[in-house]
């Protein structure tokens, strides 16, 4: 019997480790979203929301520190597979094609290794941009919190951010057209009838969570979001 | 009955060591009648005549069971047609003056062993590993004594039908054997005859198709595609299940 480090780094220990960590960082990636919608709300509802989520104190780093190993588990695993990929095919094959249907492959499964390596890349520059940005300070409800309405705003005004984010969040989509359906196969999903519907559900849900997330910093750039304002929106 | 010319591009090579490359070839007087095989024969016959080494490929039962044939037909592996092996496709798929490229399945654990003939005892270790039920041998016993719900069965015989040719392997992008490895384990852990063993099998299988070198699955499903015989990914679903009641 193999111990629970040999069986998690095993063939099938990796796709479930894969498939759970995706599915981790998919509520992630929605609650994310739902969040980020508040840039449509009032104009002090990003700076409330921001605040609101401060004011878990500890917990909130928890999570930051849970996602940070999700996040890294997760790719981990996607290089490793990526990685044993290439050893366990040297050579190509001079022309190859799909059978078709039943078969699932398609653009977005068979670029999950490089949608996911630029969504690493992406994350990093994110993250440095907004979590660990500097912001002023603004004056919510007699409180003093982080302004990052005004950060937001103030990135998205650059071209190169908001179309490089839209582009990103395309990926985020191709990424996750086939990953939520296999996050669900690498969990023991056997049905057909189910597979099927989780199939066409996961690529409609990807497609929403790209273009919700998408849209925000076009709006932005395009003059959305400026209500606050207190930078040169364009 | 028509007849058809048609150009080859076949991977030649000497032995496992030699690098290969690809030989062009044309075919005459192809009969739409003849299956990919016979055209294959057609070609080696006139290549005997003609003092040059035959083309090596696989083939036993010429009637889509035995598994052997495994050829890689314009980069999809037993070619064109759904559920059919390469010895079941018939040359009225094909039109005069087309170019067909053949390669063997490319895998690292199914070593070239010569032009398309590939090595896939990869494939015998690891049902050695646990691909089988123990029972005394001598003789059968009375057929009712376990009994077995009719669907069970046929799951299981349909999971069964695997003929380990390895188009499996051959057409995964990951060069994955967790098609066969499923139908095997989904096979044999479902009936009562295989439950003894089922988690010690689970785990001594998959532990072999790593140890082969084979790679990861990606649930990119084009296995379930390319299967002569139709098997599910459902099985490697269920391998995984399997794996997780045996470990956890």
């Amino acid at each position: 019997m193999p111990s629970i480090t040999d069986a998690l780094l095993s063939q099938v220990g990796r796709k479930i480790l894969s498939g759970l960590t995706g599915l981790f960082l998919l509520f992630f990636v929605i609650f994310h979203l739902i969040g980020n919608l508040a840039i449509f709300g009032s104009p002090d509802a990003m700076n409330a929301y921001s605040m609101m989520l401060h004011d878990f104190g500890p917990l909130l780093w928890v999570a930051r520190i849970g996602l940070v190993i999700i996040f890294v588990v997760h790719a981990w695993v996607g290089i490793a597979i990526w990685l044993r990929k290439r050893k366990a095919r040297p050579q190509d094959y001079k022309v190859y094609s799909s059978k078709g249907d039943p078969s699932r492959q398609s653009l977005s499964s068979r670029s999950m290794a490089f949608t996911g390596v630029i969504l690493i890349i992406f994350v990093i520059l994110h993250v440095n941009t907004f979590a660990l940005g500097d912001t002023g300070d603004v004056v919510l409800d007699g409180r003093t919190t982080h302004d990052i309405k005004t950060l937001v705003v103030d990135t998205f005004q650059d071209p190169v951010y908001a179309f490089g984010y839209a582009i990103a969040m395309v990926l985020l989509g191709t990424h996750l057209g086939h990953g939520i359906w296999s996050a669900f196969v690498s969990l023991g999903m056997s049905s057909r009838k189910v597979s099927a519907v989780v199939y066409t559900v996961g690529v409609a849900a990807a497609v929403l969570l790209a273009i919700g997330f998408l849209f925000i910093p076009l709006y932005i750039y395009f003059g959305g979001g400026c209500d606050a304002a207190l930078i040169n929106c364009n | 009955m028509s007849t058809m010319t048609i150009n080859l591009k076949v991977w030649r090579q000497k032995n496992r060591n030699d690098s290969g490359h690809f030989e062009d070839y044309t075919v005459e007087d192809v009969n739409e009648h003849m299956s990919f095989l016979e055209m294959l024969d057609v070609l080696n016959e006139k290549l005997i005549k003609e003092h040059i080494d035959p083309i090596e490929f696989d083939y036993d039962c010429r009637e889509g069971i035995c598994g052997s044939c495994n050829l890689v037909i314009n980069g999809v592996a037993h070619g064109p047609k759904h559920k059919t092996a390469t010895c079941q496709l018939h040359m009225r798929n094909y039109k005069d003056g087309d170019t067909i490229v053949i390669e063997p399945p490319r895998s690292a654990a199914f070593p070239v062993i010569k032009d398309l003939v590939v090595d896939r005892s990869a494939f015998d270790r690891i049902i050695a590993a646990g691909g089988y039920i123990s029972v005394k041998t001598g003789s059968a016993p009375e057929a009712n004594l376990i009994p077995v719900p009719q669907d069970v069965s046929n799951t299981a015989f349909d999971y069964a039908t695997c003929i380990g040719c390895g188009a499996c392997v051959a057409a995964c992008p990951n060069s994955s054997a967790a098609l066969f490895t499923g139908a095997k384990l989904a096979h044999l852990n479902r009936l009562p005859q295989g439950k003894p063993e089922r988690d010690k099998r689970t785990i001594a299988m998959v532990n072999q198709m790593e140890i082969e070198g084979f790679g990861d699955c990606s649930n990119h499903g084009e296995c379930e595609a390319v299967c002569p015989v139709g098997i599910s990914i459902s099985a490697i679903a269920e391998m995984r299940r399997s794996y997780m009641k045996a470990v956890f």
